[in-house]
C-alpha cells in the first residue's frame, strides 16, 4: 500500500511516461489529419487534442485483464491501454491487417477478447457493455477487476447513459465512467446540453461516487483516476469522473469549429494540456527542453516508419471478404440477383 | 407425465440451459424471486441463486448488459417484459449485438426473449409481432416458435448459438398450447417444417398464425381441398428451399402473417417465390397479414385486426379459385 504522501503525489518518472504517451497520440493525430488533408484517409478523423492528459490516465491506470471502452478522443487512453501507431494507422487507412479487416473504421476499432472493446458511434452504448462484461467477471469469480469507459458532455443527455450508469450502480459494479466536458458536442455548447450546475451533480443522483477533476492538469489527471479506479477496484462501486477542458480541435477534421466562443480558448479551461504538462516536467528539471524534443522526434520516427509500412499494404479485397455477419456460415441468406 | 403448456416449455428449456451450461444466466424485468411477468422464470432465482437477476426497468441497459457479458464468454438469456418493449432496447440489438461478429470477429452468443404477438385485451402496446422489424438487420437469427416442442427445442438451440438470436415466443400460445412430452430430436435451426400435406395449395406461416392456417385447412379439407402448410420456425435464416418444393408441388401460395403487412415475413417470401419460383406458380402468390394500423385494444377489434382461420379459409379458397 502506498502511504498517504506517496498517495497524493505523482512521480517523475509516472508523469513523464504519461506525457511520453500524451505525446505520441499527438504527433500521431497530427499526422492524421495532415493525411485526411491529403485525402489519404478512408472516412472521417476524429482527434483528441486537450484531452490528452485526462485520457492518459485512465488507460494508465488500468491493468491488462481490465475492461476499457473509449471513445472518440481516446488515442491517448488507447495507448496508454495497449493500443498501437500501426492498429491506429492500419484502421484509418483501410488496410487489411488492421483490427478491424475494412469492416470498421477510425475510433470504432478495438480488440474485445483483450478487453480493448471497439465503441459503437451511439454515445453512452458501451456503459452497459461494460457493465455486463464486469457482470460476467464477477460471476466468473474473477475480483479486482475495473472496467472504464469514457464520454463527453453531451453522451450524459443520453438515455444510455442514465440506464447504463444507474443499473450498473444498482449492482455496485467495478465502473469507472470518466466524462471529458469538453464545452461542446460538435457544435452544442454545455448551456444548450445541460441544466445542472455541474456534470458532477450527477453522481449524486445515481447514489455513486463522484470525482471532479481540471482535465488540463496531467498531475490531478493522474492523481484522481488513481483514486478513482482505486476506488472500483477495492469495491466502491461505480465512479464518475468529470473532468473540466476545452475541445482544441473541431468535432472531426472536416469542422473548423468556428462556433467555439474566444473567450473559453483564453480562459484556464482553453489551455494545451500538452504544453502544461512539458512545463512542469522543465520547471522541476526532470527533463531538458531539449530531451522533450527528443522525445517528439522519436514519436515521430515511430509514425513515419509505421506509416511508411502501412501504406504498402492491401486494403479489403470485396472479391475475397466472405460477407458473412454470421459466426455460422450455414445461416447465409441466399437471395436471387444479388 | 401431465401435459406441458407452450409457457411451461419456455420455463423448462431455460431450466435446463442453466444446469446444463455455467456460462448461461438471465437477466430482465421482475424475473427474480416474482418468476416474471408470465412467470416463465418461477422457481429458477431460488434453483440458481446468483444466476437469475432483476434489472431495473431499462431496456437498453438489459441487451447492452447481455452484449458485455457475451463478450466476456457468458451465454445470457434476457427477458423484453413484452416484444414491444424491445424498442427501448433497439439500439443495442441491432446496432451492437447484430454488428459485433462482423466488426470484430468475436461473436455475440445472447437471446432475447420477445413475448409477441396479439392476446385478446391486449391494446397497441403489449400485442406487437416484430419479426421482420429484427430479420431486417443482417447477423441477428430470429426464432418464432409455433409449437411446445420449438419453443423447447428452439430456445435451447438459441442459447447453443454464437449469434445472437430474437426468440419470438408467441403470447396467444402460452397457457394453451399442449404437449404430452417434450422432443428429443429436433429440425436443425433455419429448417422450416412441414405441417401440414396438401397438393392444391401452399400456406405459408410462423407463429400462433400456424394454428389459424391449421383450422382453416381442415375447414377447407371439408370442401374436398388440400392445403400444404410450411411452418417458417425461423424466420431469418428462411428455408427458401421447403418453400419453393411446397410451391412446385401446390403451384399456389398464400402467406399468413400476423405482423403488419409492409416489408413483413410475407412479403420476404413472396419475393423470393416470385424471384427464384416463378414458374412454379399458376397464380399470383397472395398474402393476409394483420391490418395496417396500430394492435386494438378492443376485444372485437383485435378479433378481426389480425388474421383468423375464417379469414385465411375465405381467401385460400379465392387463391383457389382463380
Amino acid at each position: 500500500m502506498p502511504t498517504p504522501e506517496e498517495d497524493a503525489t505523482v512521480s517523475s518518472a509516472e508523469f513523464i511516461k504519461a506525457f511520453r504517451v500524451m505525446l505520441l497520440a499527438r504527433v500521431l493525430e497530427e499526422k492524421l489529419a495532415s493525411l485526411y488533408r491529403g485525402g489519404m484517409i478512408k472516412g472521417g478523423v476524429f482527434l483528441g487534442r486537450g484531452q490528452e492528459a485526462l485520457s492518459v490516465s485512465v488507460g494508465l491506470h488500468l491493468r491488462k485483464g481490465d475492461i476499457f471502452a473509449p471513445l472518440i478522443r481516446d488515442q491517448a487512453g488507447r495507448m496508454a491501454f495497449g493500443d498501437t501507431v500501426l492498429d491506429t494507422l492500419r484502421t484509418y487507412l483501410g488496410s487489411q491487417l488492421g483490427p478491424m479487416r475494412g469492416r470498421d473504421g477510425n475510433i470504432h476499432r478495438g480488440r474485445p477478447r483483450e478487453g480493448y472493446y471497439a465503441m459503437i458511434s451511439h454515445l453512452g452504448a458501451m456503459i452497459p457493455a461494460v457493465s455486463g462484461a464486469l457482470l460476467a467477471r464477477r460471476m466468473k469469480g474473477e475480483i479486482g477487476i475495473v472496467g472504464a469507459t469514457c464520454l463527453g458532455d453531451g453522451g450524459t443527455s443520453t438515455g444510455a447513459f442514465h440506464e447504463g450508469l444507474n443499473a450498473a450502480a444498482v449492482e455496485k459494479l467495478p465502473l469507472v465512467l470518466v466524462v471529458a466536458n469538453n464545452r461542446y458536442a460538435y457544435s452544442t455548447p454545455n448551456a444548450r446540453q445541460f441544466a445542472c450546475r455541474d456534470l458532477l451533480d450527477k453522481a449524486v443522483g445515481y447514489g455513486v461516487a463522484g470525482h471532479k477533476v481540471d482535465g488540463t492538469d496531467l498531475e490531478q489527471c493522474l492523481l484522481t483516476l488513481r483514486k478513482a479506479v482505486r476506488a472500483a477496484r477495492e469495491g466502491g462501486g461505480p465512479q464518475l469522473v468529470v473532468g473540466d477542458l476545452l475541445r482544441l480541435v473541431g468535432h472531426g477534421e472536416h469542422d473548423d469549429a468556428r462556433y467555439v466562443d474566444p473567450a473559453l480558448k483564453a480562459a484556464p479551461v482553453g489551455r494545451d494540456c500538452l504544453l502544461l504538462a512539458k512545463d512542469h516536467i522543465i520547471a522541476r528539471k526532470w527533463a531538458s527542453d531539449a530531451e522533450t524534443s527528443a522525445w517528439r522526434k522519436e514519436a515521430e520516427e515511430e509514425v513515419n516508419s509505421t506509416l511508411d509500412k502501412v501504406r504498402l499494404e492491401p486494403g479489403p479485397n470485396p472479391e475475397e471478404d466472405d460477407w458473412m455477419a454470421y459466426s455460422k456460415p450455414e445461416f447465409a441468406e441466399r437471395y436471387a440477383g444479388a | 407425465m401431465s401435459s406441458i403448456t407452450y409457457l411451461e416449455a419456455i420455463r423448462l428449456a431455460q431450466e435446463k440451459a442453466l444446469a446444463d451450461d455455467p456460462r448461461v444466466f438471465l437477466y430482465g424485468q421482475d424475473i427474480g424471486n416474482f418468476g416474471g411477468a408470465f412467470k416463465a422464470t418461477k422457481n429458477l432465482a431460488k434453483e440458481f441463486p446468483g444466476r437469475v437477476f432483476d434489472a431495473p426497468l431499462s431496456e437498453d441497459a438489459i441487451i447492452g448488459m447481455a452484449v458485455g457479458a457475451a463478450i466476456e464468454g457468458m451465454r445470457p438469456i434476457v427477458e423484453m417484459q413484452f416484444a414491444d418493449f424491445s424498442t427501448c432496447g433497439f439500439n443495442q440489438i441491432v446496432n451492437h449485438a447484430a454488428t459485433l461478429y462482423y466488426r470484430t470477429g468475436v461473436p455475440c452468443p445472447i437471446v432475447v426473449r420477445l413475448p409477441s404477438g396479439g392476446t385478446s385485451g391486449g391494446g397497441p402496446f403489449h400485442s406487437q409481432s416484430m419479426e421482420a422489424l429484427y430479420a431486417h438487420y443482417p447477423g441477428l437469427v430470429v426464432m418464432t416458435p409455433a409449437t411446445v416442442e420449438d419453443a423447447y427445442s428452439m430456445l435451447l438451440e438459441a442459447v447453443a448459438l454464437d449469434d445472437p438470436v430474437i426468440f419470438c415466443e408467441h403470447k396467444f400460445l402460452y397457457y394453451h398450447l399442449k404437449s404430452e412430452r417434450l422432443p428429443e430430436s429436433v429440425l436443425p435451426v433455419g429448417k422450416a417444417r412441414l405441417a401440414r400435406a396438401g397438393r392444391d395449395a401452399t400456406i405459408v406461416t410462423h407463429g400462433a398464425m400456424l394454428h389459424e392456417s391449421l383450422a382453416a385447412a381442415t375447414e377447407l379439407a371439408a370442401d374436398g381441398y388440400e392445403i400444404e402448410i410450411v411452418d417458417l420456425r425461423t424466420v431469418k435464416p428462411l428455408d427458401t428451399d421447403t418453400v419453393l418444393a411446397s410451391v412446385a408441388r401446390t403451384g399456389r401460395l398464400l402467406c399468413v402473417s400476423e405482423e403488419w403487412p409492409w416489408g413483413g415475413v410475407a412479403a420476404e417470401v413472396i419475393a423470393r417465390v416470385t424471384s427464384e419460383g416463378f414458374g412454379l406458380l399458376d397464380v399470383a402468390p397472395q398474402r393476409l397479414s394483420a391490418k395496417d394500423t396500430p394492435v386494438p385494444y378492443h376485444p372485437d377489434l383485435w378479433s378481426v385486426h389480425r388474421p383468423t382461420a375464417s379469414a385465411i379459409a375465405e381467401v385460400s379458397r379465392r387463391l383457389l379459385n382463380i
